[in-house]
């Protein structure tokens, strides 16, 4: 078997004195689809943040295609990641957020394309058309040149994935994407992220509150409580042959 | 009218003198403002080191700048610096103006910048991480122009306000419109002609300047909301 393209080993993070990650050791292969659930204020959205860079764990190690994402080497002794080292594991990285985060005085074209042409110096011609296409392939190739705020939530998240989607990453990261989106919009954010599921070969890590979805989509479940992972294996054995009391209590609260 | 208070003669004859003084006015205005302008970055800039003390140290310079009035330091830089061993200059009227109106303004230019740049939703931040952009990139492609837009109405302002704050410059002998009403005045014994003119020419210019702001700042408000066909979320 390969050597896994994400490692956690013994993971912690704390905000001030409130311990909300202790201890999480997760592996995650290339093309995995990893589904994170688990009652509000497990900690869940923090794990996937770690890997994005926009938190530093308090201690462990993160290990990202064999490198370490937050130490570096200096002088024979491993030291606190600086922003150059962060950048070069990063580009593997992308992220969907709950709140979109399109930039708000972009086309949505132009959205798609500033990274790939300033980041990665990309053709701007290659750029455009690969922006077009990513665009066309989430629904939304007739609004190329709108700006964000004439589109609905559900119109902007998938703006906002296919931006991820053209920087072409290794690890795909999903925040809660449908939770900031009206009950109706939220089938046609799970569509497109079941197409890329089904047909793109990238690791995916979803943290979502829409279970059956969840479950249906992962090659592994996650159950965080309490800031450890107390259950892990595919959907099938964590929905239908997991003792673990606390899981059951969440899934039936999903359930009724 | 034959007042022995007010005379036309008198008025004609300050006007085209007192105009003189026009040029130094608008000129000492918009090299000072555009000295506050840079020198407010250079503030925002210092203040957003992530050296503690550091940042202590210059929120009090900026204090301590802000509380001072602008005319005792324009006296200290056209009189007092060039007699500090070592590091005093002699610098001309003008350019002691231009740096002392300039310096004292920037205080309140890097505050609106800092207030600009605050306004800036988090998720713009991390969107920026996520896609990777550089230290620069993200400044110059996603914070700032963001950040500038609804802070040039209050930069607007500052103008206006730098503006009325020139005539202090007379004091050190900037021959602007006051400094030239002035000597008219103490030349012909008649001060209330070539003042009135003074005071004439700041609201011709003020006035439609403040006009042409409001609008601006009606305009930015409106900037985001101007196409939402369809509200978000």
């Amino acid at each position: 078997m390969t050597e896994p393209i994400v490692k956690f080993q013994d993971v912690h993070k704390s905000f001030g004195d409130t311990q909300v990650l202790k201890g999480i050791n997760l592996d995650i292969n290339s093309a995995e689809k990893v589904a994170v659930i688990g009652p509000s204020g497990s900690g869940k959205t923090t794990i996937i943040r770690m890997l994005m860079t926009l938190e530093e764990p308090t201690s462990g190690d993160i290990i990202v295609g064999g490198t370490n994402l937050w130490k570096m080497e200096k002088k024979g002794q491993m030291v606190r990641a600086n922003e150059k080292h962060l950048r070069e594991i990063r580009g593997d990285i992308g992220m969907v957020f709950q709140h979109f985060n399109l930039f708000p005085h972009m086309t949505i074209l132009e959205n798609c394309m500033t990274a790939p042409i300033h980041v990665k110096k990309e053709a701007k011609e290659e750029v455009r058309d690969r922006s077009i296409q990513m665009l066309d392939r989430v629904g939304l190739g007739d609004k190329l040149n709108n700006y964000p705020s004439q589109l609905s939530g559900g119109q902007k998240q998938r703006v906002a994935m296919a931006r991820a989607l053209v920087m072409r990453p290794k690890i795909m990261l999903f925040d809660e994407v449908t939770s900031a989106l009206d009950p109706e919009l939220v089938g046609e954010v799970l569509e497109v992220i079941r197409d890329i599921a089904k047909n793109d070969d990238m690791a995916m890590v979803l943290v979502t509150h829409e279970m059956d979805f969840a479950l249906d989509i992962a090659d592994k479940v996650l159950f965080l409580d309490e800031g450890v992972i107390a259950e892990q294996g595919t959907a099938s054995q964590v929905i239908e042959h997991s003792t673990n009391e606390r899981l059951q209590e969440f899934l039936h609260r999903f359930r009724k | 009218m034959n007042s022995t208070y007010w005379s036309w003669d008198t008025f004609l004859d300050a006007l085209p003198f007192v105009l003189q003084g026009l040029g130094y006015t608008v000129g000492l205005t918009i090299a000072s403002y555009l000295f506050a302008l840079l020198f407010g970055f250079v503030w925002t800039f210092l203040r957003r080191l992530p050296n503690k003390v550091f940042h202590f140290v210059v929120t009090w310079i900026m204090e301590f700048i802000r509380s001072t009035p602008p005319l005792v330091q324009l006296f200290f830089i056209y009189y007092a610096w060039p007699m500090i061993p070592g590091i005093g200059v002699t610098l001309s009227p003008f350019t002691s103006a231009v740096i002392g109106l300039g310096i004292h303004f920037s205080t309140y230019i890097g505050e609106i910048y800092r207030s600009g740049i605050e306004s800036v939703d988090k998720g713009q931040w991390e969107a920026s991480r996520a896609l990777n952009f550089t230290t620069i990139d993200k400044w110059k492609k996603v914070i700032l122009p963001q950040a500038l837009p609804p802070t040039i109405p209050m930069l607007g302002n500052y103008f206006i306000i730098m503006f009325k704050e020139v005539p202090l410059a007379s004091i050190i002998g900037v021959a602007g419109i006051m400094l030239m009403a002035n000597s008219y005045g103490a030349q012909n014994w008649a001060y209330l002609e070539p003042l009135t003119i003074v005071g004439i020419i700041f609201l011709l210019l003020s006035y439609p300047s403040a006009v042409l702001i409001r609008k601006l700042e009606i305009k930015m408000n409106t900037r985001f909301d101007k196409n939402a066909t369809i509200k978000g979320n």
